[in-house]
């Protein structure tokens, strides 16, 4: 009986009852949404309704507002990300795999990781002022460290073996750093790229705190002011989405680039 | 002419905040050209660290290693390992795996893809030249390492229990290709194995070592005919052999699950 599989672990269950249960969760809430608002349970600007939001969407889709704060957005977190990658890629495949580079870099950087970001905004305000540096800096200390840290674990987890048996085929040490010891880090490397782009997009809101006046955190704060609830669910699902959105595209990315690496 | 000398090896061991450990004690080894040696030994006796001291891998406390007369210092292309584990390199495929040696070296292209696809068909992998390790069966994985070894045409192959981790079945078969590919290629070999049967069945010269500290106990030369097949394993010279070495292991055995000597 399938049933009995529900309740016995790691084990499958028909795709029928996954894709049911799925429903059940999703509709579940959603039903409770409708309850609140069209039950007359809580005020429109405690709540919006969904059809609300569904017609504050269509407005803002309709006049293009919606995608010029999604491009501030986006244009914000893909530069932090970017630069966030580019240096902690290499160092933390430095750190993980040289005492020495670990013995430079950790200190600082155990340090920095459990420093929320929004502590240092008022810094970041005075050193580079309210413009986009300033929300792209935000995005960058939030990932930087967070990548540095799990990239150079993935670095130390590359089989000592693997580059043993490199040296005995001939190869020198810059050769293994190169040959071997890169291209092994790199399912490691783009599977932490993937949880830290999600971890760039919580960010966001934060970011477009301070002096914004596009983006889509700018648009859910501004919209707290005149009590829009619609707006600001609207705000909230356009992030969801678009995460969703950047987290298959790298799940496509992987495949992609990476062939030869075990599905996960 | 390959032929080497191990002379009074000593390793020791000084792990942190534990008694010194005497991994190797003066082990003194000769493998004769183009001879197939066999270290049988229980686990911990060592036997890894010796051909890992071989290999370049690790440096002994005291004594001298020559091949041909030379010193051994580091790992080289001269000295070509097969592991335990699987260290094919997983973004390569069966053929640039076996090209990784060649052309380190710098080889023609064209001179490193004949000896990968020679070595391809004398391993019995023709057809999958272009699969990733993931592919691949354990079986087939340690005959791409072998043929990885090979192709640097290595003045000693070292192999490290190359068969350990494969099923029973599997393993008969690797090693008939193994001696197989041995006896038309003519190489020094330097095995090492648990594994009674399997060090007789393989072996020109076998050398039994002693747990902790290592110590060879006995040499034994095989006097069996080659080629040597699934006959050989219940011929009676066969068991004669397994009988001498059974009885010299089991001591072995019972002395390596003792509590190991502290060092004054």
């Amino acid at each position: 009986m399938w049933t009995r599989s529900l309740f016995s672990p790691k084990t499958e269950i028909p795709k029928s009852a996954f894709i049911g249960l799925s429903l059940c969760s999703v509709s579940l809430v959603l039903g409770l949404w409708c309850l609140l608002t069209y039950g007359g349970i809580t005020p429109k600007d405690f709540l919006a309704a969904p059809h609300e939001v569904v017609a504050a969407g269509i407005k803002r889709i309709g006049n293009l507002s919606l995608f010029h704060h999604i491009w501030a957005s986006l244009s914000v977190i893909l530069s932090g990300f970017i630069l966030a990658s580019i240096f902690a890629v290499p160092i933390g495949i430095l750190m993980g795999s040289f005492r020495a580079v670990q013995a430079l870099v950790e200190p600082l950087t155990g340090f920095m990781r459990y420093i929320p970001v929004s502590a240092l905004i008022p810094l970041l305000i005075l050193w580079v002022g309210i413009g986009i540096e300033q929300k792209i800096m935000v995005i960058f200390l939030g990932t930087f460290f967070q990548q540095l840290i799990l990239i150079s674990d993935v670095s130390a987890r590359v089989s000592k073996d693997l580059i043993d048996c490199a040296y005995t085929l001939g190869a020198n040490r810059k050769q293994v750093a190169l040959r071997i010891l890169v291209p092994a880090c790199m399912p490691g490397v783009m599977d932490n790229l993937r949880v830290t782009m999600g971890w760039a997009w919580t960010y966001l809101v934060v970011a477009e705190l301070v002096a914004a006046d596009t983006g889509l955190g700018y648009m859910i704060l501004n919209a707290m002011r005149g009590l829009f609830t619609d707006v600001i669910l609207l705000g909230v699902f356009t992030i969801g989405i678009l995460g969703l959105i950047t987290d298959f595209i790298f799940k496509v990315l992987r495949k992609k680039l990476l062939p030869w690496s075990a599905d996960f | 002419m390959s032929m080497l000398t191990l002379n009074d090896i000593t390793v020791r061991f000084e792990p942190k905040g534990k008694p010194p450990v005497l991994a190797l004690d003066d082990v003194s080894l000769t493998v004769a050209n183009d001879t197939f040696s066999v270290i049988v030994g229980p686990s911990g006796c060592g036997k890894s660290t010796l051909l890992r001291l071989v290999a370049g891998l690790e440096v002994p406390t005291a004594g001298r290693m020559e091949l041909d007369g030379q010193p051994i210092s580091g790992p080289s292309a001269d000295r070509g390992m097969v592991f335990q584990s699987y260290t094919l390199f997983p973004w390569l495929t069966v053929r640039q795996n076996i090209m990784f040696g060649p052309q380190l070296k710098k080889l023609p292209k064209s001179e490193c893809e004949d000896i990968a696809d020679d070595l391809i068909r004398a391993v019995h992998l023709t057809g999958f030249e272009n699969s990733y390790p993931k592919e691949l069966s354990g079986g087939m994985r340690q005959r791409v390492a072998l043929a990885r070894a090979l192709a640097n045409d290595p003045r000693i192959l070292l192999m490290d229990e190359p068969f350990g981790a494969l099923d029973s079945q599997t393993r008969q078969l690797m090693q008939e290709l193994l001696l197989d590919v041995w006896q038309s290629r003519r190489k020094t070999v330097l095995f090492i194995t648990h594994d009674i049967d399997e060090a007789i069945f393989l072996g020109d010269e076998v050398h039994v070592m002693t747990a902790r500290p290592g110590k060879i106990k006995q040499s034994l030369a095989i006097d069996i005919p080659r080629p040597r097949g699934i006959t050989t394993l219940t011929s009676p010279e066969f068991m004669a052999y397994k009988k001498t070495i059974l009885s010299l292991m089991h001591d072995e055995s019972i002395r390596a699950d003792t509590p190991e000597p502290v060092l004054a």
